[in-house]
């Protein structure tokens, strides 16, 4: 039977509430989110908090997408996630799916369906396992992170926020509380990952945004899984920003986006493989991220 | 600590340690041994139960976490002895072998059809695509789960 170490509970009412807690409780707390990533830690006892601050009371407060619009009559700007906010709920937006639809082709291959009713983007993001997908989806799509402490919020970036595995920027006595993504014109997102069997951990995964500007590739955003990549894939995007879209420079920019990676041979693959499937992933989300913005393009005019 | 959690309807008190999973109250306080307890690590799926009407993993949640919510088990399916469709379907559609499998898949089907009471075959697999059948009898419970959809008037609603 796997069971976790003993702990105190602490069940949170509000986002404030639980920054008490997490101040009272000081480094030995840990938050409980969905409990898909913690709990199974904790029973192999890779995690052994003494304190866990159950946030389940906070899937209503925590738990929207919205769009955020800051000028009255202009399109929206960003779109607004709130932390515990489930992947189910990620999964059927519909203001996700018409304007990020990013987040769509990666929670369809997140774990299955029952897990996705409980775990949470903000736990994800917090337990920043390199196999984990938002994190590519968010570098990619330029997200920043509202990190609240007892007096103070700040927002970083995914360069920021992601520390390595298992490590982010979340402080003592912080915790995330949203995602932002900015909304662009004419700008399309993808991603395209490759598992084993159906809802298992990544072999290796890529995710991609696009923005066009009178047909030549703006900018673009590149961020891989599971292979020990940097955040972002910056050679990728460089050699993309300011080119016309074509499937030859896609497979250039797949490339440099394998050689920089660097994955370890281990049961789900070789070295070799993965930085193959690195390169045709990348060419496959750049294409399917640029058919996007195409057609959001068109419609805009 | 002291948990209070819903069950099939009727509220259990108990004193429990806060490390308790939602699948050990069920079955070691409550006797409720319908839920089966089998991977531990949110693969198998056998322990589903539904929690506010949604299919959850009872091993990867706490008991403490379930005290609030509204749970339902296999054995709060048939109502006044009357089976539930779903329940009926597996019968008619030898949707069971060893039977380890069969209360999540259940508790899964009967979530699925309360939100899509006319699903295709595609969104049935999808539905139990976290649930693991080691009989590998995926053909029959789709076919139960379908045979359900197709009785669901003789639903009893709870």
């Amino acid at each position: 039977m796997q069971v976790p170490a003993p702990f105190e509970y602490e069940r949170a009412t509000s986002v404030d509430h639980a920054l008490e807690l997490l101040a009272r409780l000081g480094p030995e707390a840990r938050l409980l989110a969905g409990g898909h990533s913690l709990l199974p830690m904790m029973k192999l006892r890779l995690a052994t908090p003494e304190y866990l601050i159950d946030l389940d009371g906070l899937a209503g407060e925590l738990g929207y997408i919205r769009a955020e619009t800051t000028t009255s009559g202009s399109p929206p700007s960003e779109v607004r996630i709130g932390a515990m906010t489930r992947h189910r709920e990620l999964l059927e937006s519909e203001l996700l799916a018409g304007t990020l639809a990013i987040f769509g082709d990666a929670e369809r291959m997140i774990a299955d369906p029952v897990v996705r009713n409980r775990g949470t983007i903000g736990g994800g993001l917090c337990q920043a396992d390199p196999a984990e997908d938002l994190s590519a989806v968010c570098a990619a799509v330029d997200a920043r992170l509202v990190i609240r402490g007892c007096d103070n919020e700040r927002t970083v970036d995914m360069g920021e926020f992601y520390r390595g595995p298992y490590a982010t920027a979340v402080g003592a006595g912080e915790m995330l509380v949203e995602i932002r993504v900015p909304l662009r014109p004419a700008s399309g997102s993808a991603y395209e990952k490759v598992d084993r069997r159906v809802g298992d951990w990544a072999v290796a995964a890529a995710a991609a945004s696009v923005s066009l500007s009178h047909g030549t590739i703006g900018s673009a955003g590149i961020a891989l899984t599971a292979v020990g990549a940097d955040v972002r894939s910056t050679e990728a995007e460089e050699l993309l920003a300011g080119q016309l879209p074509s499937d030859e420079l896609f497979a250039r920019a797949g490339q440099l986006a394998a050689e920089a990676c660097s994955p370890a041979t281990d049961q789900r693959g070789s070295a070799e493989y993965k930085r193959h499937v690195v390169g045709v992933l990348t060419l496959r989300a750049l294409q399917r991220a640029t058919a996007r913005a195409l057609r959001e393009a068109q419609s805009c005019r | 600590m002291q948990v209070t959690v819903s069950v099939n309807g009727e509220e259990y008190t108990r004193y429990v340690e806060p490390r308790l999973l939602l699948v050990h109250f069920l079955r070691d306080e409550l006797e409720l041994t319908g839920t089966h307890w089998g991977c531990d690590t949110s693969n198998c799926g056998t322990c589903v139960v539904l929690m506010d009407g949604e299919p959850v993993k009872s091993c990867t949640v706490l008991a403490a976490t379930a005290a609030g919510h509204e749970i339902r088990t296999v054995e709060g399916l048939a109502l006044d002895g009357v089976l539930d469709p779903v329940q009926q379907g597996f019968t008619e559609e030898h949707g069971l072998q060893c039977g380890f499998c069969t209360p999540g898949m259940m508790l899964t089907a009967r979530a699925l059809l309360d939100r899509n009471p006319d699903p295709t075959d595609q969104e049935i697999r999808e539905a139990i695509s976290g649930q693991i059948c080691r009989c590998t009898g995926y053909g029959t419970i789709v076919r139960s789960i379908r045979w359900a959809a197709e009785h669901a008037t003789d639903e009893i609603v709870s």
